[in-house]
Protein backbone atom coordinates (compact mmCIF):
# COMPACT_ATOMS: atom_id res chain seq x y z
CA UNK A 1 0.00 0.00 0.00
CA UNK A 2 1.06 3.56 -0.98
CA UNK A 3 0.17 4.32 2.89
CA UNK A 4 2.14 3.16 5.48
CA UNK A 5 0.58 2.39 9.16
CA UNK A 6 2.82 5.06 10.41
CA UNK A 7 1.64 7.72 7.76
CA UNK A 8 -1.59 7.64 8.91
CA UNK A 9 -0.50 7.94 12.61
CA UNK A 10 1.62 10.76 12.02
CA UNK A 11 -1.52 12.43 9.63
CA UNK A 12 -4.24 12.00 12.37
CA UNK A 13 -1.64 13.72 14.72
CA UNK A 14 -1.32 16.33 13.10
CA UNK A 15 -5.26 16.84 12.30
CA UNK A 16 -5.53 16.56 15.94
CA UNK A 17 -7.38 13.04 15.28
CA UNK A 18 -8.14 9.98 17.57
CA UNK A 19 -8.72 6.97 16.03
CA UNK A 20 -10.07 3.32 16.39
CA UNK A 21 -7.80 0.12 15.23
CA UNK A 22 -10.69 -0.39 12.45
CA UNK A 23 -10.38 3.32 11.66
CA UNK A 24 -6.50 3.44 11.16
CA UNK A 25 -7.07 0.38 9.19
CA UNK A 26 -9.65 2.16 6.58
CA UNK A 27 -7.52 5.16 6.34
CA UNK A 28 -4.61 3.60 5.77
CA UNK A 29 -6.57 1.92 2.21
CA UNK A 30 -8.25 4.88 1.34
CA UNK A 31 -5.60 7.37 1.70
CA UNK A 32 -3.67 4.37 -0.35
CA UNK A 33 -6.45 4.32 -3.23
CA UNK A 34 -6.17 8.42 -3.76
CA UNK A 35 -2.52 8.38 -3.65
CA UNK A 36 -2.73 5.12 -6.13
CA UNK A 37 -5.14 7.39 -8.65
CA UNK A 38 -3.05 9.76 -8.24
CA UNK A 39 -0.60 7.93 -9.53
CA UNK A 40 -2.12 7.32 -12.77
CA UNK A 41 -2.22 10.76 -13.46
CA UNK A 42 1.49 10.84 -12.97
CA UNK A 43 2.24 8.12 -15.66
CA UNK A 44 1.16 11.41 -18.15
CA UNK A 45 4.18 13.06 -19.96
CA UNK A 46 4.41 16.68 -19.26
CA UNK A 47 7.28 17.60 -20.40
CA UNK A 48 7.39 21.40 -21.06
CA UNK A 49 4.05 21.81 -19.22
CA UNK A 50 4.57 24.33 -16.61
CA UNK A 51 3.52 23.36 -12.82
CA UNK A 52 0.13 24.84 -11.99
CA UNK A 53 -0.78 26.26 -8.82
CA UNK A 54 -4.27 27.28 -9.88
CA UNK A 55 -6.83 25.67 -12.33
CA UNK A 56 -8.71 29.18 -12.61
CA UNK A 57 -7.51 31.41 -15.64
CA UNK A 58 -6.59 34.29 -13.43
CA UNK A 59 -3.67 35.82 -12.11
CA UNK A 60 -2.45 39.44 -10.35
CA UNK A 61 -5.53 39.49 -8.39
CA UNK A 62 -4.97 42.45 -6.12
CA UNK A 63 -6.65 45.30 -4.19
CA UNK A 64 -5.46 48.51 -3.45
CA UNK A 65 -4.05 49.23 0.49
CA UNK A 66 -7.22 51.09 1.69
CA UNK A 67 -9.50 50.50 4.96
CA UNK A 68 -13.17 49.39 5.19
CA UNK A 69 -15.22 48.85 7.99
CA UNK A 70 -14.49 45.96 10.60
CA UNK A 71 -17.10 43.73 12.08
CA UNK A 72 -18.31 45.21 15.56
CA UNK A 73 -16.41 43.42 18.50
CA UNK A 74 -19.97 41.80 19.30
CA UNK A 75 -19.96 40.59 15.88
CA UNK A 76 -16.75 39.11 15.75
CA UNK A 77 -17.28 36.86 19.44
CA UNK A 78 -21.14 36.09 18.18
CA UNK A 79 -20.40 32.50 17.50
CA UNK A 80 -17.24 32.07 19.72
CA UNK A 81 -18.22 29.23 22.07
CA UNK A 82 -16.49 31.24 24.90
CA UNK A 83 -15.33 34.88 25.45
CA UNK A 84 -14.42 37.20 28.18
CA UNK A 85 -16.74 39.63 26.08
CA UNK A 86 -13.66 40.86 24.05
CA UNK A 87 -11.80 38.38 23.02
CA UNK A 88 -12.08 34.61 22.21
CA UNK A 89 -11.69 32.81 25.24
CA UNK A 90 -9.70 29.24 25.13
CA UNK A 91 -8.34 26.86 27.52
CA UNK A 92 -4.98 27.85 28.44
CA UNK A 93 -2.04 27.27 25.97
CA UNK A 94 1.75 27.57 26.68
CA UNK A 95 4.45 27.55 24.20
CA UNK B 1 38.04 21.83 21.18
CA UNK B 2 37.36 25.04 18.69
CA UNK B 3 34.31 25.51 17.63
CA UNK B 4 33.22 28.08 15.15
CA UNK B 5 29.65 29.16 15.01
CA UNK B 6 27.41 29.09 12.04
CA UNK B 7 24.42 31.68 12.38
CA UNK B 8 21.65 31.69 9.92
CA UNK B 9 18.83 34.31 10.85
CA UNK B 10 14.94 34.50 9.78
CA UNK B 11 13.54 38.10 10.35
CA UNK B 12 9.76 39.30 10.11
CA UNK B 13 8.72 42.65 9.40
CA UNK B 14 5.97 43.79 9.99
CA UNK B 15 4.82 46.19 6.96
CA UNK B 16 3.34 49.62 7.24
CA UNK B 17 0.34 49.53 5.08
CA UNK B 18 -3.00 50.61 6.10
CA UNK B 19 -5.12 47.59 5.34
CA UNK B 20 -4.57 44.04 6.23
CA UNK B 21 -2.89 41.52 3.81
CA UNK B 22 -5.88 39.74 2.32
CA UNK B 23 -8.91 42.08 3.72
CA UNK B 24 -9.23 45.60 4.12
CA UNK B 25 -9.73 45.99 8.05
CA UNK B 26 -6.88 48.02 9.82
CA UNK B 27 -3.29 46.61 9.77
CA UNK B 28 -3.04 48.84 13.54
CA UNK B 29 -3.05 46.84 16.25
CA UNK B 30 -0.90 48.51 19.21
CA UNK B 31 -2.99 49.87 21.36
CA UNK B 32 -6.13 48.82 19.79
CA UNK B 33 -9.18 47.68 21.66
CA UNK B 34 -9.01 43.42 20.89
CA UNK B 35 -10.87 42.05 18.05
CA UNK B 36 -12.26 45.56 16.81
CA UNK B 37 -10.18 45.00 13.31
CA UNK B 38 -11.41 42.32 12.69
CA UNK B 39 -13.72 40.80 9.42
CA UNK B 40 -14.82 37.50 8.03
CA UNK B 41 -11.64 37.49 6.40
CA UNK B 42 -9.03 37.19 8.93
CA UNK B 43 -11.19 35.47 11.42
CA UNK B 44 -11.05 32.46 9.15
CA UNK B 45 -15.09 32.46 8.51
CA UNK B 46 -16.06 29.49 6.00
CA UNK B 47 -16.53 31.08 2.26
CA UNK B 48 -14.60 34.14 3.08
CA UNK B 49 -12.54 35.41 0.50
CA UNK B 50 -8.74 36.74 1.24
CA UNK B 51 -7.67 39.04 -2.08
CA UNK B 52 -3.57 40.56 -1.87
CA UNK B 53 -2.96 44.06 -0.95
CA UNK B 54 -1.31 45.56 -3.72
CA UNK B 55 1.04 48.04 -1.51
CA UNK B 56 2.20 44.83 0.25
CA UNK B 57 3.95 43.37 -2.51
CA UNK B 58 5.08 46.71 -3.84
CA UNK B 59 6.73 46.82 -0.09
CA UNK B 60 8.37 42.80 -0.22
CA UNK B 61 9.47 44.21 -3.96
CA UNK B 62 10.88 47.41 -2.88
CA UNK B 63 13.13 45.58 0.21
CA UNK B 64 13.70 42.84 -2.29
CA UNK B 65 15.60 45.36 -4.06
CA UNK B 66 17.45 46.84 -1.51
CA UNK B 67 18.60 43.27 -0.36
CA UNK B 68 19.81 42.79 -3.83
CA UNK B 69 17.28 39.61 -4.71
CA UNK B 70 16.09 39.04 -7.52
CA UNK B 71 12.12 39.96 -7.91
CA UNK B 72 10.32 36.68 -8.82
CA UNK B 73 7.40 37.80 -11.56
CA UNK B 74 5.84 34.94 -11.28
CA UNK B 75 5.26 33.62 -7.61
CA UNK B 76 2.91 31.47 -5.74
CA UNK B 77 1.08 31.96 -2.20
CA UNK B 78 1.11 28.80 -0.08
CA UNK B 79 -0.88 27.32 2.93
CA UNK B 80 1.32 26.45 5.72
CA UNK B 81 -0.66 23.85 8.01
CA UNK B 82 -0.71 23.81 11.66
CA UNK B 83 -2.80 24.41 14.58
CA UNK B 84 -2.81 26.71 17.27
CA UNK B 85 -5.49 29.31 18.94
CA UNK B 86 -3.96 32.42 17.28
CA UNK B 87 -4.56 31.20 13.67
CA UNK B 88 -8.35 31.06 13.09
CA UNK B 89 -7.86 29.45 9.72
CA UNK B 90 -6.00 26.10 10.94
CA UNK B 91 -3.20 27.77 7.98
CA UNK B 92 -1.14 30.51 7.62
CA UNK B 93 -1.17 31.99 3.83
CA UNK B 94 2.21 32.54 3.27
CA UNK B 95 4.89 31.63 0.75
CA UNK B 96 7.08 28.53 0.06
CA UNK B 97 8.02 27.20 -3.25
CA UNK B 98 7.70 30.30 -5.35
CA UNK B 99 8.91 33.49 -3.13
CA UNK B 100 8.63 36.98 -4.35
CA UNK B 101 12.50 37.23 -3.69
CA UNK B 102 15.77 34.83 -3.79
CA UNK B 103 19.09 35.39 -4.06
CA UNK B 104 20.09 38.79 -2.50
CA UNK B 105 22.55 39.96 -0.19
CA UNK B 106 23.29 42.71 2.55
CA UNK B 107 26.87 43.88 3.04
CA UNK B 108 27.28 44.55 7.28
CA UNK B 109 30.16 46.36 8.97
CA UNK B 110 32.23 44.38 11.42
CA UNK B 111 35.50 44.96 13.30
CA UNK B 112 37.19 43.13 10.79
CA UNK B 113 35.82 45.16 7.83
CA UNK B 114 33.16 44.94 5.82
CA UNK B 115 31.54 41.57 5.61
CA UNK B 116 28.39 39.86 2.60
CA UNK B 117 25.59 38.26 4.06
CA UNK B 118 23.49 36.31 1.45
CA UNK B 119 19.81 36.55 1.38
CA UNK B 120 18.15 33.14 0.88
CA UNK B 121 14.99 34.43 -0.01
CA UNK B 122 12.32 36.79 1.19
CA UNK B 123 8.66 36.51 1.16
CA UNK B 124 4.77 37.58 2.18
CA UNK B 125 2.85 35.96 4.63
CA UNK B 126 0.41 37.18 7.28
CA UNK B 127 1.02 37.38 10.93
CA UNK B 128 -1.09 35.74 13.64
CA UNK B 129 -2.86 37.14 16.31
CA UNK B 130 -2.18 37.67 19.84
CA UNK B 131 -2.57 35.24 22.93
CA UNK B 132 -3.15 36.30 26.39
CA UNK B 133 -2.24 33.74 29.33
CA UNK B 134 -5.01 34.73 32.18
CA UNK B 135 -5.30 31.75 34.96
CA UNK B 136 -6.68 28.27 33.38
CA UNK B 137 -7.31 30.33 30.12
CA UNK B 138 -5.86 32.17 27.21
CA UNK B 139 -7.23 34.92 25.57
CA UNK B 140 -6.73 35.33 21.63
CA UNK B 141 -7.37 39.07 19.93
CA UNK B 142 -7.19 38.94 16.42
CA UNK B 143 -6.36 42.35 15.28
CA UNK B 144 -3.13 41.67 14.44
CA UNK B 145 -4.36 38.47 12.36
CA UNK B 146 -3.89 38.88 8.48
CA UNK B 147 -1.43 41.97 8.76
CA UNK B 148 1.35 41.81 6.05
CA UNK B 149 4.36 40.04 7.66
CA UNK B 150 7.95 40.04 5.63
CA UNK B 151 9.92 36.73 6.10
CA UNK B 152 13.34 37.38 5.15
CA UNK B 153 15.95 34.30 5.30
CA UNK B 154 19.78 34.64 5.28
CA UNK B 155 21.69 31.75 4.42
CA UNK B 156 24.10 30.23 7.05
CA UNK B 157 26.27 33.09 6.90
CA UNK B 158 26.93 34.83 10.30
CA UNK B 159 29.68 33.91 12.40
CA UNK B 160 28.94 35.94 15.68
CA UNK B 161 26.73 37.17 17.84
CA UNK B 162 28.23 40.86 17.09
CA UNK B 163 28.02 39.85 12.80
CA UNK B 164 23.92 38.74 14.20
CA UNK B 165 23.37 42.18 15.67
CA UNK B 166 24.96 44.27 12.64
CA UNK B 167 22.90 42.72 10.21
CA UNK B 168 19.47 42.72 12.20
CA UNK B 169 20.37 46.53 12.65
CA UNK B 170 21.43 47.17 9.07
CA UNK B 171 17.80 45.51 8.28
CA UNK B 172 16.40 47.60 10.38
CA UNK B 173 17.86 50.77 8.88
CA UNK B 174 16.50 49.61 5.25
CA UNK B 175 13.24 48.95 5.92
CA UNK B 176 13.63 52.41 7.90
CA UNK B 177 14.81 54.24 4.74
CA UNK B 178 12.27 52.58 2.17
CA UNK B 179 9.50 53.40 4.58
CA UNK B 180 8.10 49.74 5.01
CA UNK B 181 8.25 49.50 8.62
CA UNK B 182 8.70 51.18 11.97
CA UNK B 183 11.28 48.20 12.37
CA UNK B 184 10.32 48.39 15.83
CA UNK B 185 11.12 45.40 17.51
CA UNK B 186 10.16 45.99 21.17
CA UNK B 187 6.65 46.80 19.36
CA UNK B 188 7.08 43.48 17.50
CA UNK B 189 7.33 45.07 14.55
CA UNK B 190 10.54 43.25 14.02
CA UNK B 191 11.10 39.49 15.10
CA UNK B 192 14.21 37.50 14.66
CA UNK B 193 14.70 33.78 14.89
CA UNK B 194 18.28 32.56 14.52
CA UNK B 195 19.62 28.76 13.43
CA UNK B 196 23.17 28.36 15.21
CA UNK B 197 25.28 25.26 15.25
CA UNK B 198 28.73 25.23 16.22
CA UNK B 199 31.08 23.78 13.34
CA UNK B 200 34.02 21.83 14.51
CA UNK B 201 36.92 23.94 13.40
CA UNK B 202 39.19 20.60 13.37
CA UNK B 203 37.60 18.06 11.24
CA UNK B 204 34.71 20.99 10.01
CA UNK B 205 32.12 18.67 11.29
CA UNK B 206 28.61 20.48 11.24
CA UNK B 207 26.99 20.40 14.74
CA UNK B 208 23.31 20.04 15.17
CA UNK B 209 21.46 23.02 14.14
CA UNK B 210 19.28 24.58 17.19
CA UNK B 211 16.46 27.23 16.70
CA UNK B 212 16.58 29.96 18.94
CA UNK B 213 13.29 32.12 19.66
CA UNK B 214 11.55 35.07 21.38
CA UNK B 215 14.15 37.73 20.52
CA UNK B 216 12.49 40.80 21.25
CA UNK B 217 15.47 43.72 21.13
CA UNK B 218 18.39 44.44 19.37
CA UNK B 219 20.30 43.57 22.23
CA UNK B 220 18.94 39.81 23.02
CA UNK B 221 19.66 38.73 19.22
CA UNK B 222 23.07 40.03 20.55
CA UNK B 223 23.17 38.07 24.57
CA UNK B 224 21.12 34.91 22.92
CA UNK B 225 23.57 34.15 20.59
CA UNK B 226 26.20 34.44 23.01
CA UNK B 227 24.49 32.71 26.05
CA UNK B 228 24.09 29.99 23.28
CA UNK B 229 27.28 29.52 21.63
CA UNK B 230 28.55 29.46 25.25
CA UNK B 231 26.37 26.22 26.19
CA UNK B 232 26.68 23.99 23.23
CA UNK B 233 30.22 24.85 23.51
CA UNK B 234 30.24 23.65 27.26
CA UNK B 235 28.43 20.65 26.36
CA UNK B 236 30.32 19.44 23.73
CA UNK B 237 33.27 19.85 25.68
CA UNK B 238 32.10 18.27 28.14
CA UNK B 239 30.89 14.67 25.79
CA UNK B 240 27.60 15.91 25.78
CA UNK B 241 25.46 16.21 22.45
CA UNK B 242 23.51 18.83 20.94
CA UNK B 243 19.44 18.24 20.29
CA UNK B 244 17.68 19.80 17.64
CA UNK B 245 15.14 21.47 19.25
CA UNK B 246 13.59 25.51 19.81
CA UNK B 247 14.87 27.29 22.37
CA UNK B 248 13.01 30.69 23.85
CA UNK B 249 15.28 33.47 25.02
CA UNK B 250 14.78 34.24 28.69
CA UNK B 251 15.58 37.71 28.66
CA UNK B 252 14.94 38.25 32.63
CA UNK B 253 17.53 35.41 33.56
CA UNK B 254 19.47 35.69 30.80
CA UNK B 255 19.44 32.72 29.53
CA UNK B 256 17.60 30.13 26.75
CA UNK B 257 15.23 27.41 28.06
CA UNK B 258 14.07 24.63 26.01
CA UNK B 259 10.73 25.37 24.02
CA UNK B 260 9.87 21.94 22.57
CA UNK B 261 11.15 19.74 20.02
CA UNK B 262 10.91 20.69 16.12
CA UNK B 263 8.16 20.08 13.81
CA UNK B 264 10.21 19.40 10.15
CA UNK B 265 8.73 21.05 6.87
CA UNK B 266 6.57 18.12 5.90
CA UNK B 267 4.34 18.78 9.32
CA UNK B 268 3.11 21.72 7.81
CA UNK B 269 2.09 20.09 4.41
CA UNK B 270 1.72 23.30 2.47
CA UNK B 271 0.13 23.52 -0.61
CA UNK B 272 -0.83 26.14 -3.50
CA UNK B 273 -3.24 28.58 -1.56
CA UNK B 274 -6.29 27.46 -3.49
CA UNK B 275 -8.10 30.54 -3.07
CA UNK B 276 -5.57 33.25 -4.20
CA UNK B 277 -4.51 32.71 -7.92
CA UNK B 278 -0.65 33.55 -8.46
CA UNK B 279 1.28 36.29 -9.22
CA UNK B 280 2.34 36.84 -12.72
CA UNK B 281 4.15 40.84 -12.15
CA UNK B 282 4.62 42.90 -14.97
CA UNK B 283 8.44 43.59 -15.32
CA UNK B 284 7.54 47.59 -15.86
CA UNK B 285 6.05 47.71 -12.84
CA UNK B 286 9.21 46.37 -10.95
CA UNK B 287 11.26 48.19 -13.40
CA UNK B 288 9.02 51.36 -11.68
CA UNK B 289 9.44 50.25 -8.36
CA UNK B 290 13.20 49.85 -8.45
CA UNK B 291 13.32 53.60 -10.26
CA UNK B 292 11.48 54.93 -7.05
CA UNK B 293 13.58 53.64 -4.73
CA UNK B 294 15.41 56.50 -2.58
CA UNK B 295 18.86 56.52 -2.70
CA UNK B 296 20.13 53.68 0.32
CA UNK B 297 22.80 54.09 3.06
CA UNK B 298 25.33 52.19 1.40
CA UNK B 299 25.01 54.79 -1.54
CA UNK B 300 25.02 57.64 0.55
CA UNK B 301 27.78 56.89 2.55
CA UNK B 302 30.28 55.84 0.17
CA UNK B 303 29.02 59.41 -2.08
CA UNK B 304 30.14 61.70 0.95
CA UNK B 305 33.49 59.59 1.44
CA UNK B 306 34.43 59.47 -1.91
CA UNK B 307 32.68 62.31 -3.89
CA UNK B 308 32.81 64.90 -0.66
CA UNK B 309 35.63 63.72 1.27
CA UNK B 310 33.60 63.11 4.53
CA UNK B 311 35.85 60.90 7.24
CA UNK B 312 34.15 57.51 7.00
CA UNK B 313 33.00 57.81 11.18
CA UNK B 314 31.27 61.14 9.69
CA UNK B 315 29.60 59.90 6.99
CA UNK B 316 28.28 56.97 8.79
CA UNK B 317 26.82 59.14 11.41
CA UNK B 318 24.86 61.25 8.77
CA UNK B 319 24.03 58.15 6.43
CA UNK B 320 22.99 56.25 10.29
CA UNK B 321 19.36 58.15 9.53
CA UNK B 322 17.30 58.75 6.16
CA UNK B 323 15.73 62.45 7.42
CA UNK B 324 18.86 63.44 8.48
CA UNK B 325 21.22 62.13 5.83
CA UNK B 326 18.31 64.56 3.58
CA UNK B 327 19.03 67.58 5.50
CA UNK B 328 22.15 67.33 4.79
CA UNK B 329 22.27 66.68 1.03
CA UNK B 330 19.14 69.40 0.73
CA UNK B 331 22.14 71.75 2.63
CA UNK B 332 24.91 70.71 0.60
CA UNK B 333 22.57 71.51 -2.75
CA UNK B 334 21.60 74.52 -1.32
CA UNK B 335 25.24 75.15 -0.98
CA UNK B 336 26.47 74.43 -4.43
CA UNK B 337 27.88 77.65 -5.31
CA UNK B 338 29.22 78.70 -2.33
CA UNK B 339 32.77 77.86 -2.35
CA UNK B 340 33.51 78.68 1.19
CA UNK B 341 30.28 76.38 2.60
CA UNK B 342 32.39 72.89 2.24
CA UNK B 343 30.16 69.61 2.96
CA UNK B 344 32.32 69.24 5.58
CA UNK B 345 31.60 72.15 7.29
CA UNK B 346 27.87 71.31 7.16
CA UNK B 347 28.44 68.13 8.29
CA UNK B 348 30.31 69.02 11.48
CA UNK B 349 27.19 71.57 11.68
CA UNK B 350 24.51 68.66 11.44
CA UNK B 351 26.29 66.32 13.55
CA UNK B 352 27.13 69.09 16.18
CA UNK B 353 25.35 71.79 16.76
CA UNK B 354 22.12 70.30 15.14
CA UNK B 355 22.28 66.83 17.28
CA UNK B 356 23.24 68.40 20.16
CA UNK B 357 20.23 70.42 20.28
CA UNK B 358 17.59 68.06 19.34
CA UNK B 359 18.88 65.13 22.01
CA UNK B 360 18.69 68.48 24.10
CA UNK B 361 15.20 68.84 23.39
CA UNK B 362 14.15 65.52 22.43
CA UNK B 363 12.89 66.56 18.92
CA UNK B 364 12.82 64.24 15.83
CA UNK B 365 14.33 65.41 12.87
CA UNK B 366 11.56 65.58 10.78
CA UNK B 367 10.05 68.52 13.13
CA UNK B 368 12.97 70.78 13.01
CA UNK B 369 12.45 74.18 12.45
CA UNK B 370 15.81 75.34 10.77
CA UNK B 371 15.98 75.00 7.00
CA UNK B 372 18.77 73.15 4.87
CA UNK B 373 18.68 76.78 3.19
CA UNK B 374 18.90 78.53 6.51
CA UNK B 375 21.89 76.68 7.63
CA UNK B 376 23.43 77.46 4.42
CA UNK B 377 23.52 81.15 5.24
CA UNK B 378 24.52 80.68 8.56
CA UNK B 379 27.41 79.63 7.63
CA UNK B 380 27.77 81.83 5.27
CA UNK B 381 27.91 84.30 7.88
CA UNK B 382 31.21 82.76 9.66
CA UNK B 383 32.82 82.08 6.62
CA UNK B 384 32.59 85.86 5.37
CA UNK B 385 33.83 86.65 8.95
CA UNK B 386 30.26 88.82 9.88
CA UNK B 387 30.32 86.79 12.76
CA UNK B 388 32.42 84.34 14.76
CA UNK B 389 31.87 80.60 15.62
CA UNK B 390 30.98 81.80 19.31
CA UNK B 391 28.36 83.48 17.82
CA UNK B 392 27.03 81.50 15.12
CA UNK B 393 26.47 78.93 17.81
CA UNK B 394 24.45 81.90 19.82
CA UNK B 395 22.31 82.36 16.67
CA UNK B 396 21.79 78.54 15.53
CA UNK B 397 20.07 78.29 19.29
CA UNK B 398 17.54 81.19 18.70
CA UNK B 399 17.56 79.41 14.65
CA UNK B 400 16.66 76.05 16.07
CA UNK B 401 13.75 77.66 18.52
CA UNK B 402 12.07 79.99 16.46
CA UNK B 403 12.71 79.07 12.78
CA UNK B 404 13.93 82.51 12.18
CA UNK B 405 16.63 83.64 9.56
CA UNK B 406 20.00 84.11 10.54
CA UNK B 407 20.84 87.28 9.34
CA UNK B 408 18.02 89.21 11.22
CA UNK B 409 18.96 87.46 14.39
CA UNK B 410 22.93 88.88 13.89
CA UNK B 411 21.20 92.21 13.93
CA UNK B 412 18.69 91.73 16.68
CA UNK B 413 21.60 90.73 18.90
CA UNK B 414 24.49 92.83 17.77
CA UNK B 415 26.18 90.26 17.21
CA UNK B 416 27.86 91.38 13.99
CA UNK B 417 32.09 90.57 14.31
CA UNK B 418 34.27 93.55 14.77
CA UNK B 419 36.74 92.79 11.93
CA UNK B 420 38.42 95.91 10.77
CA UNK B 421 41.73 96.59 12.85
CA UNK B 422 41.23 99.85 13.10
CA UNK B 423 37.62 99.46 15.29
CA UNK B 424 40.01 96.49 17.10
CA UNK B 425 43.05 98.91 17.90
CA UNK B 426 41.97 101.27 20.48
CA UNK B 427 40.62 98.28 22.59
CA UNK B 428 43.60 96.65 22.07
CA UNK B 429 45.56 99.61 23.15
CA UNK B 430 43.79 99.75 26.59
CA UNK B 431 43.87 96.05 27.25
CA UNK B 432 47.69 96.54 27.05
CA UNK B 433 47.59 99.63 29.49
CA UNK B 434 45.49 97.95 31.68
CA UNK B 435 47.11 94.78 32.17
CA UNK B 436 50.95 95.54 32.19
CA UNK B 437 52.30 92.24 33.92
CA UNK B 438 50.96 89.93 31.32
CA UNK B 439 52.56 92.31 28.95
CA UNK B 440 55.78 92.20 30.26
CA UNK B 441 55.39 88.30 30.29
CA UNK B 442 54.61 88.07 26.98
CA UNK B 443 57.33 89.88 26.21
CA UNK B 444 59.68 87.76 28.01
CA UNK B 445 59.01 85.17 25.83
CA UNK B 446 55.73 83.34 27.43
CA UNK B 447 53.38 83.18 24.28
CA UNK B 448 50.58 81.41 26.01
CA UNK B 449 49.89 84.69 27.63
CA UNK B 450 48.29 85.91 24.46
CA UNK B 451 45.30 83.79 25.05
CA UNK B 452 44.32 85.66 28.09
CA UNK B 453 44.80 88.97 26.55
CA UNK B 454 43.04 88.11 23.28
CA UNK B 455 40.22 86.62 25.92
CA UNK B 456 40.19 90.61 27.66
CA UNK B 457 39.32 91.61 24.28
CA UNK B 458 36.48 89.26 23.55
CA UNK B 459 34.80 90.35 26.97
CA UNK B 460 35.48 93.90 26.61
CA UNK B 461 33.65 93.42 22.88
CA UNK B 462 31.17 91.23 24.50
CA UNK B 463 32.06 87.70 22.38
CA UNK B 464 32.04 90.01 19.11
CA UNK B 465 35.41 90.76 18.16
CA UNK B 466 37.46 88.50 15.34
CA UNK B 467 39.55 86.40 17.49
CA UNK B 468 42.35 85.80 14.90
CA UNK B 469 42.36 89.62 14.03
CA UNK B 470 42.37 90.74 17.67
CA UNK B 471 45.48 88.47 18.50
CA UNK B 472 47.77 89.77 15.47
CA UNK B 473 46.23 93.57 16.59
CA UNK B 474 47.65 92.44 19.74
CA UNK B 475 51.00 91.29 18.42
CA UNK B 476 51.39 94.53 16.15
CA UNK B 477 50.94 96.26 19.02
CA UNK B 478 53.06 94.86 21.69
CA UNK B 479 55.94 94.40 18.86
CA UNK B 480 56.42 98.42 18.48
ZN1 LIG C 1 -10.17 41.38 8.23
Amino acid sequence: MAISRQDVLTIAKLARLTLTEDEINMFQEQLSDVLEYAAQLQTLDTTGVPPTASALPLNNVMRSDEVALSLDNEDALANAPDSDGRSFRVKAVLD
Amino acid sequence: MNYEPVIGMEVHIELDTRSKMFCSCSAQFFGIEPNTNVCPVCLGMPGALPVINKRAVEFTIMTGLALNCQIQRHSVFARKNYFYPDLPKGYQISQYELPLCLNGYVDIQTEAGPKRIRVRRAHLEEDTGKLTHVGEHSLVDLNRAGVPLLEIVTEADIHSAEEAYAYVTKLRQLVRYLGVSTGDMEKGAMRCEVNLSLKNAESGEWGTKVEVKNLNSFRAVRNAIAYEIERQTQVLNSGGTIEQVTMGWDESNGRTVLQRTKEGDTGYRYFPEPDLPPLDLEQAWIDDIAAALPELPDAKLARYTGDYGLPAADAAVLAEDRAVAEFFDAAVAAATNEVDVSPKLISNWVSGELFRRLSESGADISAVKITPEQLVSLIKLVAGNTINQSAAKKVFGVMFDSGRAPQNIVEELGLQQISSADALRPIAQQVIAEHPGPVEQFKSGKEGIINFLVGQIMRATRGKADPKLAEQTLRDLMQD
